[in-house]
């Protein structure tokens, strides 16, 4: 039995200088950093700062400029389709289909990771009723809440069961019950699968509180790395991680990126839908 | 899949690979068309929707259209011509529909859901072109029941249904694909939205749908036989007009079907992945 909290020093995912640049822009510049197995690893940072960017790397969505990256030991560049198998992604955005049913997806879904069909039907039934969704297996989902919604997404993310789950922003938009859910059933599977996680956020809360390790990354770099309290304890005593925000990005608001406007668009309307 | 567990092992490793890698493949993309499938089911209404149009083009257009004599070939009447030219414009129309459909999915989220997913792009792109097909087959339920009533003459032999089933499958995978190419250059759904009322149009026109091809001056019919809808709808006035005969060759027009869909899924398998970008 593996301790709750018993980070493994297996590391599941190396970043190894990872660049991308959009024209002039430099989204991701040199990043480097590793994930241990069952880690829950927290990304911060402003919006723009490039945590969106560096997840799609390591998703496969995006193929860097420069760098290198491994998740679950296979190359994001050179072995896509070996990576795409050992990662779950929850996108910020909705990656469930409204005009479909929960079992629908979930079986979208097993198809699209080959689940042997003998196994399938148990599968979805489980991966349900882990993430309370049973009853409503059969709506569609355009009518669930938000909160259901991002536990259907984390279900159909981990029917293969991924060595690491990627979560953009898991519980933006949801209150504070639907966001306590959505965190102890990722705690739930951390536990029974020793999921690695990785997290980007923007509640200092969350990560204060269910993160094992955090970066800080600010115009494409990371400015700080370590864990919470450790990076409390850099700014001073009785330092809170938003004075860490603050003392480290400053209050700068005013870059330009490409295509803010529309990430900030688009997230405004997945929050809108999940909310 | 099933022999290896209980019959005797396969010849070779290799074999038994291939064998798993083809159903796996069959199995993603059958994933993607049952879900287009399923979500038809939850809402039908969209096909009764898409009816109107063949309806307006047979009973309008064709009717003022069947007056003029020496349109149609040979003893064809022009209702009759006309039909299967809708049958396989309405196909169209809902093929060109995909494109859209890919840039909603996009900013949506739902297909940064298929990207990461261990899929080939190719067999995503052939689950949705396959699903195209079975969308379009609904419309040729609708074009059938008018022209029934239009006393269209329809040659009811299974075979030759089947045939027609098989052209409008391929037919609408193949220009499903083709909208799926253009949605990964434009990207955008103001882009898609201008360029494919562009492209939709010229491709309807210049082919044989609604006039033969010897009617067009001579630049225009060359443009009309490099379009694959004019061999979508020769085989179909073949197969679903008791009076209708191929021009080109069943054999012909198939071959340029499914010659043209691989080639452009070939194409779209490899864009398919910028649209996550």
């Amino acid at each position: 039995m593996l301790m709750p909290d018993a980070l493994s020093s297996e590391t599941v995912v190396e970043v190894r200088d990872l660049t991308r640049r959009f024209g002039d822009l430099v989204a991701v510049d040199q990043v480097s950093l590793t994930v241990g197995r069952s880690e829950i690893f927290g990304l911060m940072g402003p919006n723009g700062a490039g945590k969106s960017t560096l997840i799609r790397m390591l998703t496969t969505l995006l193929p860097p400029t420069s760098g290198a990256a491994t998740v679950a030991g296979y190359d994001v560049v050179r072995q896509p389709a070996e990576v795409r198998r050992q990662l779950g992604y929850v996108p910020q955005l909705l990656s469930a289909d409204g005009s479909l049913t929960g079992y629908e997806n979930l079986l979208l879904s097993a198809r699209l990771y080959g689940i042997p069909r003998k196994e399938r039907a148990e599968r979805i039934a489980r991966a349900l009723a882990r993430m309370d969704l049973a009853g409503a297996a059969n709506h569609l989902v355009a009518h669930y809440s938000g909160g259901m919604i991002r536990r259907l997404e984390i279900a159909q993310s981990l029917l293969h069961r991924p060595k690491v789950l990627f979560l953009d922003e898991p519980t933006v938009g949801l209150d504070p019950a639907a966001r306590e859910i959505v965190w102890h059933r990722l705690l739930d599977l951390r536990e029974s699968f020793q999921t690695t996680m990785i997290v980007t956020t923007h509640r200092m809360d969350e990560i204060d509180e269910y993160c094992h390790r955090v970066a800080l990354i600010d115009r494409g770099r990371i400015v700080a790395t370590g864990t919470p309290a450790e990076l409390k304890a850099g700014i001073g005593p009785g330092a809170t991680l938003d004075d860490v925000f603050i003392r480290l990005v400053g209050a700068h608001d005013d870059h330009e990126t490409e295509g803010e406007y529309g990430a900030v668009r688009r997230e405004r309307r997945a929050a809108q839908k999940h909310g | 899949m099933q022999f290896a567990a209980n019959a005797a092992p396969p010849r070779n490793m290799a074999d038994l690979a291939v064998r798993r890698a083809i159903a796996l493949y069959a199995a993603q993309t059958w994933g993607v068309a049952a879900a287009e499938i399923q979500k038809l089911a939850h809402d039908p209404l969209e096909l009764v929707t898409r009816a109107v149009q063949p309806v307006l083009w047979l009973l309008l257009f064709g009717e003022v259209m069947a007056q003029i004599r020496g349109v149609a070939p040979g003893n064809l009447r022009y209702l009759d011509f006309l039909a299967a030219g809708i049958l396989a414009q309405s196909c169209l129309f809902v093929a060109i529909f995909y494109g859209i459909s890919a840039i909603w999915e996009r900013d949506l989220g739902v297909l940064q859901r298929y990207l990461v997913s261990p899929a080939p792009r190719s067999a995503l792109v052939m689950g949705k072109a396959l699903s195209a097909g079975v969308r379009a087959l609904s419309q040729a339920v609708i074009v059938y029941l008018l022209a029934v009533i239009l006393h269209v003459g329809i040659r009811f032999n299974p075979l030759a249904m089947i045939g027609v089933v098989g052209v409008i499958i391929l037919g609408s995978a193949l220009f499903s694909t083709f909208s799926l190419i253009i949605a990964c250059i434009v990207k955008t759904r103001e882009r898609f939205m201008g360029i494919g009322q562009v492209l939709t149009m010229p491709v309807f026109f210049a082919s044989n749908a609604i006039y033969p091809l010897s009617l067009m001056p001579a630049w225009l019919r060359a443009i009309s036989r490099a379009n694959p809808l004019t061999y979508e709808v020769d085989a179909l006035r073949d197969l679903m007009l008791a009076a209708g005969r191929t021009e080109y060759g069943l054999l012909a027009d198939f071959g340029i079907l499914l010659g043209a869909t691989l080639m452009l899924t070939a194409i779209a398998g490899r864009m398919y992945g910028r649209m996550g970008f």
